[in-house]
């Protein structure tokens, strides 16, 4: 049994300790939000906050996070950066199909929370490991921006 | 009657009991949008079981919620958004008391309008097919509360006023909501015609109207098949053959037994499935499973062998799909003649959720969670492959994470391998197939390979006087449900789309089609079908004969479209909001260009003015893509610009995409071989509608096919070299 401390809650899981947390998320504690798109940390679906950083929870092997923070797209709005994020992918619409948006969004909630005034390269650099087939990377550059000024 | 009676009545069944129960579920997201509607709250004395459905696809409830069911799946288009802005335009709601649920597989109710009694999501036909069928569904749902409003209020309906989920008498100062009108307009006869509204007064048409999955998709609530999880359900993870066309012989599943989590290794004729309790386990079981291939069957062509094959084909002429006036006339009376060729590999869909399919087997029939683009296909496919009747198969439609067509399999490859699965454990547990990313990539139902000859002459004053296009490439249609409808002579609709109906006056023409059918590699349709490569070759060869004739790529499009004026308007427009012919900055060391395409698909038009800058080591910029696009009535403007932005990244990213096969193997199973576009390589995207009264077309597709073009015009317009094969070689471009 593996304790996990997920979105402020003490959480066990019965699961092998080279699950990756993706699946432990997802399959074992029902939070379906995080997504899988390549297994292989190549997509950034996935991508959840460990201890307030952004990793690819599909490379992550659940026990290499015991004891540490983990946040999902569930909980993010719990933060004043992930509730700015949130309402400016609302209001710029920036989803299409939907299912990279969680990963894009804890991306872009890392690079805001310690980057008020992300620029162009800033956010290239740190949405890269986010694909989007949907290709919605006009409005996510946007809705970076809009969050960012939300939160000045 | 007076509103308060109509409040009371719904009081009672309230305490009637057991009403409540169901309310809970649909009410939460409801709850806090709810507009304040004459006496007493709405959504005050609720009565879950009285609700108001005039039609299949309007509910109102009591609890004053307006549930719109969406025929079509959302996918990503928009399309829950724009089915539910036509109904919500002439029901008069409140875009906020309006959700989208998707409809169930069944085309009694469901068909799309298009495809006669076939119920499925494609060919950008959504908003198309459904413009009058929605915009009726809520006139007569907006009548109903009308006229029952009226009988309660004994007034004359011709003094009541409905807007914004309000339905008001001014001269009476009555006034109620939908919910508080539900049951009494549930008694209404549904009116045998309604009257639709002038264009003019619409107030959601042509406006914005929010996305209805934004919120969902944006807190990790949204459903997709991956997030299905059903009672005692297993997941399956499949050891598939490495080749097309191979089979098992034999398999040993004890080590994958052995892996903790596996519950059972069963064979399915399309491998070996590993059922366990979760994603991870059956994964882990997956790879410990040792199977032996059958490979005498097995397709074993390299894609270098199958281009190699296509080239010598073409040199024959093929099966005429367009001939007017005499080609061989022009060409021998030419000054001059211009020719190229074109190759276009395999490209996967690449959906970011990699196909998934739930099946619950009972006595029943058949149950299935998908992402359901192709309902009445998938629901005779797996009545076939489990000995069911069509009606016992019910199919429940969730959101899809991408399908860019691979979700409408026209074979239904992995929702019969889900079935098959469920079948093989005799339905003992509900099954989640799930395909990993190596097994969509390397699944098949790719967008065929093709091979393109153009040649054009032109005459001595200049004129562009013959046209002769060749295409080489296996058929999507022919063997499929679709065949009759779109196979005629021999000749795939689909495999010429976009080249035997080019839009130029050119007088001489002929197009032929070449269809290989030994080539064992599944294809389909794949975002824009058959204008995904058409579009490439004719708008890329147009500008050539451009060059070779020194006349302006717009001018002379414009010259030969006089016919064709919807083209003409979307050329115009591009051109004009890019600043064509104005020149470009370029620093030191790079080189700059413009290059334009405009193409039709599916009723809608597009045209693309792309600036790229292309540096010294041949890598290509894409800076700023201005689009125009005509298709008709624009629903959500605003929906048509993301359409277009997404559809301009998804056609970049094939620039530089393809699946190649060796030996029959494919060689790319993950994103490290078939590289997506990255947000830094997003260009800049301007997108300007061309007002139009017309029927709404689709937006899902067109954006596409002119893009690739207008980048290579636009690096051949910066360097002198023509691109003419995908994907991109840029090494030739190095200064």
């Amino acid at each position: 049994m593996i304790q996990l401390n997920v979105n402020g809650k003490a959480l066990k899981a019965d699961v092998e300790p080279d699950t990756p947390l993706l699946w432990v998320l997802r399959d074992t504690l029902q939070l379906t939000g995080t997504k899988y798109g390549c297994g292989q940390a190549l997509c950034g679906a996935c991508t959840v906050h460990l201890d307030g950083a952004p990793v690819r929870a599909c490379m992550t092997p659940v026990s290499s996070v015991i004891g540490r923070k983990i946040t999902t797209i569930e909980a993010v709005d719990a933060g004043k950066v992930g509730k700015a994020v949130q309402e400016a992918w609302r209001k710029l619409d920036v989803v299409q199909c939907g299912y990279c948006q969680s990963g894009q969004i804890m991306s872009a909630v890392a690079l805001l929370s310690h980057n008020r005034k992300p620029s162009d390269a800033d956010i290239d650099d740190a949405m890269s490991g986010n694909l989007c087939r949907c290709a919605t990377y006009v409005r996510i550059r946007a809705a970076i921006h809009e969050a960012a000024k939300a939160l000045a | 009657m007076s509103e308060i009676t109509i409040e009371n009545l719904s009081r009672r069944r309230f305490l009637q009991g057991g009403a409540g129960l169901t309310l809970g579920f649909c009410l939460p997201a409801i709850a806090a949008t709810l507009p304040a509607a004459g006496p007493g709250k709405a959504g005050e004395g609720l009565a879950a079981k009285v609700s108001f459905e005039p039609n299949a696809f309007l509910r109102i409830g009591a609890d004053n919620s307006v549930t719109v069911i969406s025929k079509h799946l959302e996918m990503g288009q928009g399309t829950y958004t724009g089915l539910a802005t036509m109904l919500t335009e002439e029901l008069d709601a409140d875009w906020k008391q309006v959700r989208v649920e998707g409809a169930p597989a069944d085309a009694k109710r469901y068909n799309n309008l298009f495809w006669g009694p076939a119920q499925g999501t494609g060919g950008s036909t959504a908003m198309a097919n459904s413009w009058e069928q929605m915009r009726k569904a809520g006139a007569a749902g907006r009548a109903m509360l009308v006229s029952a409003a009226a009988k309660h209020w004994q007034v004359d309906a011709a003094g009541i006023v409905v807007r914004d989920g309000v339905v008001s008498h001014p001269a009476s100062g009555r006034k109620a909501s939908f919910g508080q009108l539900a049951e009494a307009a549930a008694q209404e006869a549904v009116p045998a015609d309604v009257k639709l509204k002038d264009p003019k007064d619409f107030r959601l048409i042509g406006k914005q109207a929010k996305r209805k999955d934004s919120s969902a998709k944006t807190n990790g609530t949204a459903k997709f098949t991956q997030d299905v999880f059903l009672p005692g359900m297993l997941v399956a993870v499949v050891a598939h053959p490495p080749q097309f066309g191979a089979k098992v012989k034999s398999f040993d599943a004890s080590r994958a037994k052995a892996v903790k989590g596996v519950v059972e290794v069963v064979q399915i004729p399309t491998g070996v499935a590993v059922l366990a309790k979760d994603t991870w386990s059956a994964k882990k079981g997956r790879d410990a499973l040792s199977v032996v291939w059958d490979d005498s069957a097995a397709f074993k062509l390299g894609s270098a062998e199958i281009l190699a094959r296509y080239k010598e084909m073409a040199k024959k002429p093929g099966l005429v799909a367009k001939q007017s006036g005499d080609a061989n006339q022009a060409f021998a009376g030419a000054a001059k003649v211009v020719s190229a060729a074109y190759d276009f590999p395999y490209l996967a869909h690449a959906a970011m959720e990699p196909m998934n399919c739930v099946v619950k087997l009972d006595a029943d029939g058949c149950e299935v969670w998908n992402g359901e683009q192709l309902h009445t296909g998938d629901q005779y496919g797996l009545a076939h492959a489990l000995g069911l009747k069509p009606e016992q198969v019910k199919i429940n439609m969730l959101f899809a994470g991408g399908s860019f067509g691979r979700r409408a399999c026209k074979d239904s490859d992995y929702v019969i391998e889900a079935a098959q699965i469920a079948k093989a454990i005799n339905g003992r547990a509900p099954v989640k197939l799930v395909w990993l990313r190596e097994d969509d990539m390397r699944g098949g139902y790719y967008r065929p390979l093709f091979h393109h000859a153009l040649e054009a002459a032109v005459d001595g004053s200049g004129k562009l006087t013959g046209w002769r296009h060749r295409l080489v490439g296996q058929s999507i249609i022919i063997g499929s449900p679709f065949e009759k409808m779109l196979v005629k002579d021999g000749i795939d609709a689909v495999s010429v789309e976009g080249a035997a109906n080019l839009p130029y006056a050119i007088p001489n023409l002929t197009v032929d089609l070449h269809t290989p059918t030994d080539i064992g590699v599944p294809v389909l349709w794949w975002r824009s079908v058959g204008s995904s490569h058409t579009a490439f070759s004719t708008e890329t060869f147009f500008d050539e004969v451009a060059a070779a004739t020194g006349k302006d790529p717009v001018a002379m499009r414009l010259e030969l479209l006089a016919e064709h004026p919807r083209h003409a308007g979307v050329l115009k427009l591009a051109a004009d909001k890019a600043g064509w012919g104005q020149p470009l900055k370029a620093k030191a060391g790079e080189r700059r260009g413009r290059g334009v395409a405009v193409h039709e698909s599916f009723n809608s038009y597009v045209a693309h003015v792309a600036e790229v800058t292309v540096r010294k080591d041949g890598s290509v910029k894409v800076d700023r893509i201005v689009s125009a696009v005509d298709c008709g009535t624009a629903i959500n403007p605003d929906n048509i610009r993301s359409q277009v932005e997404g559809g301009v990244g998804f056609a970049l990213s094939s620039l530089y995409e393809e699946i190649t096969l060796k030996d029959g193997r494919v060689e790319q199973g993950n994103f490290d071989g078939f590289p997506l576009l990255r947000i830094a390589d997003m260009p800049k995207v301007e997108v300007h509608i061309v007002p139009s009264a017309a029927p709404p077309t689709g937006i899902g597709e067109p954006g596409v096919p002119p893009l690739a073009p207008a980048v290579a015009n636009a690096i051949a317009a910066a360097t002198g070299k023509r691109l003419r094969n995908l994907p991109f070689n840029t090494s030739e471009l190095v200064a």
